[in-house]
Order: C-alpha cells, then structure tokens, then sequence
C-alpha cells in the first residue's frame, strides 16, 4: 500500500474515527469505573454528590469492610466457588469424555449419538419440564440443580471434538501399540495436545457458572445455599438494602446503602475482571472454533 | 463398484457385526460414550418428552404420565388471554427495536474499527469493548437500577440537560430506551468479532487495485469491504429474524416491574410468571411451545427467503 499517497480527508478521517473509538471504549468502561469509584467514597459525601466521578471521593475502604463483615455475601461467595470449581470439573470431564468418543473413527454407534446429540442444539423443553425434571429427580433446593442440568454444553462439545480431530492419528496408534488404552490415550496423547482449546472451554464454563443466578433463583429455597449472583440480585435489584448493612448504626446505613451497593457488585465482578486477560487471549479463537461449520 | 457394496453391508447394523463393535469397542462404550448418553437422555430427552403436558390436565400428584389428555385446551385458553395481544404486540416490539438498532451497531464499529491501522490501539479498543460481555447479567442490570434510580447517574444527566428526575424504571416510556440501549451497549463489542474476522478475510488485492483506480474510502467500503462480509451479515440476519419471537427473559426479570408490564411483559416472562410463581405449569409450557413454533416458521421462512434472494442461507 506504499505507492498509496494520504490525501488531507484521510488524516481527518483517522482522527475523527480514532477519538470515536476512543469515545466508544470510554463509554464502554466509564459505568464500571464509576462503580469502582462509588465504592470507595465516603457514603456520606457520595450521596449529596452530584455528577459524573472521575475519582473517590475522600478514599475509605468502609462500603467493603461492611461487604466482608456480611456473612450472607461470605457464605454466597463460598456457594459459588464451589458451583464453578465443581461445576468446571464436571465440564470439562464430561465434555471431554463425548469430545473423545465422537472423534474416533471406528465405533458402529458414534453417528447415532451425534444425530442425538445434536438434535438438543435445535428443540428443547424449556422452562417448565426442565424445572419439574429437577423437582422428580429430588434435586430441588440443592446445589447440584445448579451443576448436573449444565455437565455438557453440546456446543462445546462439538467444539473440543473438531480440536480431538485434527490430532494425527499416527500418534494415537503408536500409542496403542505400546499398550496404551482410551484413558491413556485421552489423558496422555490428546488432552496435552489440545490444551489450548481445552482451557479455553473451561473458562468459559467457569465464567458461566460465576455469573449465573436465574438456575439458582427457581431451584433454591434455603437462603445459605444462594450463589453470589442470587444475593446480589436480591440485595442491589430487589433492594433488600437493610440486609446489606447489618451492623451499621441506622444513622449511617441510609447513606452506606448506596456505597455498598456499589461495593457489592464489585466484590461479584473482581474475578471476573482478574481471569478476564486470560480468556482475552484465547477468545477470539474460540469465537472463531466455534463460528466453523461441522 | 464392488467396493461401494461393501460399504453399504458395513454399515448395516446386522446382529453379528454390532457384537463384533461391541467387543472391540466395549471400554470406550461403557466410559466414554455411556455417562455422556445418560446425561442427554435425563436433561434433554425428559425434558422433551415432559413437553406433552401442555396437552394435559397436569397434576403434580398424578405425574406427567398420569394425567389425563385435554388437546388443545391451554392453547386456546392462552389466545383468549387478555394479556395474549398485548404479549406479542410487547416481544414483537422488543425484538424489532433490538434488530433496528442493535444488528447494524457492531457492523459499522468492525467497519470503523477495520480502517484503524495502529495495532495497539486496534487492540486496546477491542479489549475494553469486549468487557461487557463477561460481566453477570445481574451486574450490568444492578448497576442499570442504580444509575436509573431518581439520585443516579441517569437522571443527573438528564437534570443538566434540563429534565427532572424520576425513577426511571417506574415509567414505561423509560424502560424501552434503558433496556436496548444497555443491550447495544453490552453487545455491540463482542458482536463485532465475527465481522472483524471477516473483514480479515477480504481479498487485500482488490484493495490495491481500488488505490491503483484512485478509489475513494468510502467507495472501497461500499464496492469491496461491504459485498466482501454481505454472507456473514446474511447469515446473521436469518439467524436473529429466526428468534424474533424469543426475547430473553433474564434481562427483563430483573428490570421490569408491573408499572412496566405493558411495555415490558414479554411471552418469556409471562411463562416464567404463570409457570413457576402461579404454579400453572402445563399452561405455562403450552406458551413456551407456541412460541418456539413461532420461532421456527419464522427461520424457516426467512432462510428460504433469503436462499431465492442470494443464494446465502443456514441449510
């Protein structure tokens, strides 16, 4: 593109796009930097602050000590760590487990299962059935209605499965001449070779069952079984504020009922924003797995 | 042809060959494909087969079996609901406003974005737009209450132009803006992905034969850059008219309010609240089945359209 010389519309043109890029990320980002900076003002100056925020006002740490002392958010925070570790495990086993048998060429019953796996990507039973499956199987009110109904997303299986694929069948074979069998194998030989797209996937699981909240809101009763997500709705959206400043005089919690709101949503959104870089390396590779037609 | 015999007799499930593959493949059966089988047949295919309630007198006592059939009686009850126009009218609108405003956004901010040459910058854009995407429902719509809320974000912007404040989630006229807007707004980074990618893929040739003709920019985009991602563009159209009818409900749940049912109260939400709050459950998956017979003509229709129109389409 050398012998293509600038003429004056074009650098107006770049400078024009580039501050409405710039202009695009800001608006994108500034609502999460406003939280950010909510959340660490002093609630009595917040509350008669008017306009934009470009920094704390008088820095304290007040809204988050009110939102560690809270032992609903502990407990909900120990709830979802364990729905995304378990439930990550089972993910990416199962998943793992259909990925490896739908890749291989020789089994009579491997096209059979596909046809039935796929058709659940295109009818499903929705809303009711699947609640009432959860109430006939007894899973109602526990953590497993949470983890057991998502074991598999039937697209990322399809996914792992082009990945299983394009691992030369050679390695597998000499494998199998040493005496290896279908776990080794899988364990040995594809799964280090895909790793990759195997950790993509895994944190996409992860992310879903972090943010996820409306599973636990129509199968949970017990309100020490609620995942953060479930308490944060109840506590920012349903404003069932005077159960986030326990502990704090009644003068005070008027004003703090804002800040920790703000602090609240951002004890939910820091793990998210710390794995983030992560899963921004590799996603727009997954989008793109995904994006290939079988 | 001898050996094309042979293929058709492999593949034929004859009784000795399926003990032959069962022998030799017994391990990967049991555990491999077998724990994954069982996991599709109790949360998929139960499921599916619990749908036939909503052609029954359903009674939680009675279990799904057990009832007694009714036919079509829930569906009818359904389109004489006085809520029925107003349900439709609301996800049609829903729908329409997000596809006017929400399907062109990441098209022109990949078209935009694709004109920028600084890799750096290119990048950090797409980090920052990407954000949204991974933030939890509840975050984004606790942080829309918030700011919606008469001493927030929103309405302090509207005093300085001039408005008064209100609860903005308490007003009908209010909830339709907030909601698409904070969709787009959320959506229109991650949406752009595909069309990046695409744009990646137009033949670079054409571009320096355009300089070569002295091609302004915007006739490159509008002879090269435009008909280069139209299948892309295609494809996604037929895919967003083919859920027309499927407005989320998550969203909707923790935004609307019943001073906003009559813009707000979308087929989705009225299945969640005579589902599972009334408890009406057979009635509830009568409208859930309805709607995704909807959905379904509806792909259907605009992929055949689309196929006679240019020869893009889903199958």
């Amino acid at each position: 593109m050398n012998f293509y010389r600038k003429k004056p519309g074009d650098y107006v043109f770049t400078i024009i796009n580039g501050a409405f890029m710039v202009f695009l990320a800001l608006i994108t980002t500034y609502p999460f930097l406003y939280v950010l900076f909510a959340s660490l003002s002093e609630p009595g100056k917040f509350i008669t602050h008017n306009g934009l925020l470009l920094y704390p006002l008088e820095f304290t740490l007040k809204s988050y000590k009110a939102v560690v002392n809270n032992p609903n958010i502990l407990q909900g925070y120990k709830n979802t760590i364990f729905i995304v570790v378990v439930g990550t495990v089972i993910n990416v086993i199962m998943t793992s487990m259909g990925a490896y048998f739908l890749s291989r060429k020789g089994p009579l019953w491997k096209t059979p299962i596909m046809i039935m796996v796929t058709i659940t990507m295109f009818v499903e039973g929705g809303l009711i059935p699947g609640y009432l499956l959860i109430l006939n199987l007894g899973l109602y009110d526990s953590l497993w209605a949470l983890i057991l109904p998502s074991s598999i997303s039937t697209f990322n299986m399809i996914i792992m499965r082009t990945a299983f694929q394009g691992i030369p069948s050679s390695l597998e074979e000499s494998a199998r001449i040493d005496g290896a069998n279908d776990f080794t194998i899988l364990y040995k030989v594809i799964i280090p070779l895909s790793r990759a797209t195997i950790a993509v996937i895994a944190l996409f699981y992860a992310v879903y069952h972090w943010n996820s909240w409306f599973a636990a809101n129509i199968y949970l009763k017990t309100k020490s079984k609620f995942p953060l997500q479930l308490i944060l709705r109840n506590f920012v959206i349903n404003s069932q504020a005077e159960e986030l400043t326990i502990g704090v005089g009644v003068a005070d919690s008027y004003a703090m009922g804002f800040t920790v709101k703000y602090a609240t949503i951002m004890v939910a959104t820091i793990p998210i924003l710390i794995v983030y870089p992560f899963i921004q390396r590799y996603f727009v590779k997954g989008v793109m797995m995904g994006s290939l037609k079988e | 042809m001898k050996s094309r015999t042979k293929k058709t007799k492999e593949k034929k499930f004859s009784l000795s060959l399926i003990k032959k593959d069962w022998r030799k493949y017994k391990y990967l059966y049991l555990f491999f494909a077998l724990p994954v089988v069982i996991y599709f047949v109790v949360f998929k295919y139960v499921p599916l087969y619990g749908l036939q309630i909503a052609f029954k007198d359903f009674k939680l006592s009675r279990g799904i079996w057990g009832s007694e059939w009714i036919g079509l009686k829930h569906f009818v009850n359904f389109f004489g609901n006085i809520h029925f126009g107003r349900l439709i009218i609301n996800t049609i609108r829903i729908s329409l406003l997000g596809l006017l405003f929400g399907f062109p956004a990441p098209i022109i901010f990949a078209l935009l974005l694709n004109e920028v040459s600084h890799k750096t910058f290119k990048k950090s854009v797409q980090t920052l737009t990407y954000l949204p995407h991974f933030i939890s429902t509840v975050v984004i719509c606790g942080i829309l209450v918030n700011f919606s809320g008469s001493e927030g974000l929103f309405n302090t912007i509207i005093e300085f132009f001039g408005g008064t404040r209100a609860d903005l989630l308490m007003k009908s006229s209010a909830f339709l803006p907030i909601f698409i807007g904070s969709n787009i707004w959320a959506g229109f980074g991650w949406g752009s992905i595909l069309y990046l990618s695409a744009l990646s893929n137009v033949d670079q040739e054409q571009y320096e034969a355009s300089f070569i003709d002295g091609a302004s920019r915007f006739q490159r985009m509008r002879y090269i850059t435009l008909p280069g991602i139209m299948p892309t563009i295609v494809i996604q159209f037929i895919l967003r008219i083919g859920n027309l009818m499927s407005v989320g409900s998550e969203k909707i749940l923790l935004l609307y309010s019943p001073l906003t049912y009559d813009v707000a109260d979308v087929i989705s939400t009225y299945v969640y609240r005579k589902g599972l709050l009334d408890q009406n459950y057979a009635y509830s998956t009568a409208v859930g089945i309805f709607n995704s017979v909807i959905n379904i003509i509806l792909l259907v229709t605009a992929n055949n359209l689309s196929k006679r129109v240019n020869e893009t389409s889903l199958w």
